[in-house]
């Protein structure tokens, strides 16, 4: 049983879980938790400042915040795999970057630009790589260790970007430009409120079967798995198949966030298959706040906006400033940003029928 | 034909034989204890059944199937549980997740998924808590229980899946006189439907809920039958009085 301690003990220096030593007694000591529940509130603020975003800011910052909220679902997709079910995903650019390159191919070879047709299609890519890769990885007769799998993960990620960069059908270096735009029948959705607002809305719909799944009795498999999989494996849970199923979802939210960022952005280059987005995502998730969705979004915002407004106006060293940022975050409150205002028990949740009585 | 029967079973960690042709059978509806010093191999036996640890060789049947081969899950399918000797419940969930947790680990995923069953084991859960005398603790998370009531959460999870064969390992480690007397009582009731197979350093607590015992040393079976056999046996004083 020396391996159940040894995967208690690594994950529970994972920033997600805090194990009973220092958890529930201290973070409502330090931060005053108020009785109401304070998620419902932040999800309402950021959905409410999203909707109006496009009235207050110029277009090209809506382009701007188009991207990042299809950088939010792809980081919706690192936090399920992630902060959920506790599969270290190193590699979680390679479905957003395939299905990135396969709709790119589609509208390059076969004039392939319906919306119906684009979006079914990257996220059907999403799902086949994810259920390829997390068949192998995470499917065997016994739990695959953390570093198999953040090792795998990165490698696939890794070898992806080579293969593109490599390979003259998909462009190269240089990727693949010039994508048309979008189409809903004869209209082109090209950047601009429109992208804006259906990009928010396929998060939104996303968010919330995200939320259905993760307060369901799946979701306390999850929390289960992640907290203690070995445990859960003696109670009679097919640990391995939870976690191939949670990575297979992942993906393909994943292949969504791709094949709409490689038609907002018109183009696809290795970068968005390798280690850059897949490292990206993992900060994403870790500064926001991982194992609850809407830290997953506030951190995308805050870095994709602080990175902009920095490298703005310091121009020279806005990675380091941006990277200091991230590190006293880590360090200070691992986690995450959102843990100033969302207390432990909340975070965690409640997954039984309410009785009467309940206090 | 026995509920549970292990032979040969023999574990090498390395340079070190933890065990060394061990055996254990255990009927049906029998509190069985396993005794001996520390370092003699019960815990590694447990493990061993448990399906936490592969034996070098040996063979393991439960209920007329081999399942020296079986995994973790596949024990615990076929009605199988063992409670850690660390306790293991789920600190930052609430006592009644960590009961639902465990009633609904044979659900089906699409069950799950929209939550079906959640109506149905409420029932369940509560009679579960009641039990373990924890119900009015059901919505405080498992981590701020007492380390005894952590070890009836333990115990609890892992007769909710209403087992054949409960394994516990040292479900009295750290208790005090009472939380002990207490625990005796709460593992009766489980006999009529199940087995016990109990690794416990407290010789009283075992002399009083155990019907057989099995005695190894240095990883060998010493000796094995009723309490009152065990007691009388030479062999047995001799160990437990080299030690004292």
């Amino acid at each position: 049983m020396g391996g159940a301690r040894e995967a208690l003990a690594e994950v529970s220096e994972g920033p997600d879980v805090v194990t009973g030593e220092t958890a529930p007694a201290a973070v409502p000591a330090r931060w005053p938790v108020p009785g109401w529940n304070v998620l419902p509130i932040v999800e309402g603020l950021v959905l409410l400042i999203a909707l109006v975003l496009p009235f207050v800011l110029q277009d090209y910052l809506t382009v701007f915040a188009t991207r990042v909220v299809i950088l939010a679902l792809f980081a919706l997709s690192f936090d399920l795999v992630w902060g959920y079910a506790g599969i270290m995903s190193f590699g979680q650019a390679l479905f957003f970057g395939a299905a990135g390159y396969g709709v790119a191919l589609l509208a390059r070879d076969l004039n392939v630009t319906s919306i119906f047709l684009i979006l079914p299609a990257g996220t059907l890519i999403g799902l086949t790589a994810a259920l390829l890769l997390g068949g192998f990885l995470l499917l065997g007769r016994y739990p695959s260790s953390v570093i198999f799998v953040s090792l795998g993960t990165l490698t696939g990620s890794y070898a992806a970007d080579r293969l593109a960069r490599g390979w003259y059908y998909l462009g190269g270096q240089n990727g693949i430009p010039s994508i048309p735009p979008l189409s809903l029948g004869s209209i082109d959705i090209s950047e601009g409120p429109v992208y804006y607002y259906m990009a928010l809305g396929i998060l939104v719909v996303v968010y919330l079967l995200c939320r259905f799944l993760v307060r369901s009795q799946f979701g306390l498999a999850l929390a289960g798995l992640r907290e203690n999989e070995q445990r859960i494996a003696f109670f009679g849970y097919k640990a391995q198949h939870l976690k191939a199923i949670v990575f297979a979802i992942g993906g393909t939210i994943a292949g969504l966030a791709g094949s709409l960022y490689a038609f907002h952005e018109g183009f696809v280059w290795p970068n968005m298959l390798g280690v850059v987005f897949s490292t990206q995502v993992v900060l994403y998730v870790l500064f926001g706040g991982s194992g609850t969705l809407i830290g997953a979004v506030i951190g995308t915002v805050i870095i994709e906006g602080v990175s902009f407004w920095l490298s703005d106006n310091y121009r020279d060293v806005w990675p380091i400033i941006l990277g200091v940022l991230l590190l006293l975050v880590i360090m200070f409150r691992p986690l995450g940003l959102i843990s100033f205002v969302l207390g432990e028990r909340e975070r965690v949740g409640t997954f039984g029928k309410a009785p009467k009585e309940r206090r | 034909m026995p509920l549970l029967e292990a032979s040969g079973v023999s574990k090498v960690f390395g340079k070190l034989t933890a065990l060394d042709g061990a055996a254990l059978t255990v009927g049906e509806n029998e509190f069985h204890g396993l005794i001996g010093p520390n370092g003699s191999g019960k815990s590694t036996l447990m493990k061993c059944v448990a399906g936490a640890e592969v034996p070098t060789t040996g063979k393991v049947s439960f209920i007329n199937t081999d399942i020296t081969a079986f995994t973790p899950t596949e024990r615990a399918r076929a009605g199988m549980s063992l409670k850690f000797q660390i306790t293991s419940v789920l600190p930052t969930l609430t006592l009644y997740d960590n009961i639902l947790l465990a009633l609904q680990a044979q659900c089906s995923l699409i069950d799950l998924v929209f939550s079906r069953t959640r109506r149905a084991l409420h029932e369940q859960v509560m009679t579960m808590l009641t039990q373990f005398r924890l119900a009015d603790r059901a919505h405080d998370a498992a981590a701020t229980l007492s380390h005894g009531q952590q070890q009836w959460l333990e115990i609890a999870m892992a007769l909710a899946g209403k087992p054949r064969l409960l394994l516990l390992d040292e479900p009295t480690g750290g208790m005090s006189l009472e939380e002990r007397r207490v625990t005796g009582e709460l593992l009766q009731p489980i006999k009529q439907h199940c087995s016990l197979v109990i690794v416990e350093h407290d010789l009283d607590f075992i002399r009083d809920i155990c019907d057989r015992l099995t005695v190894l040393d240095q990883g060998k079976v010493l000796a094995s039958g009723t309490v009152a056999e065990i007691q009388s046996n030479k062999s047995v004083q001799e160990i437990y009085l080299r030690r004292a």
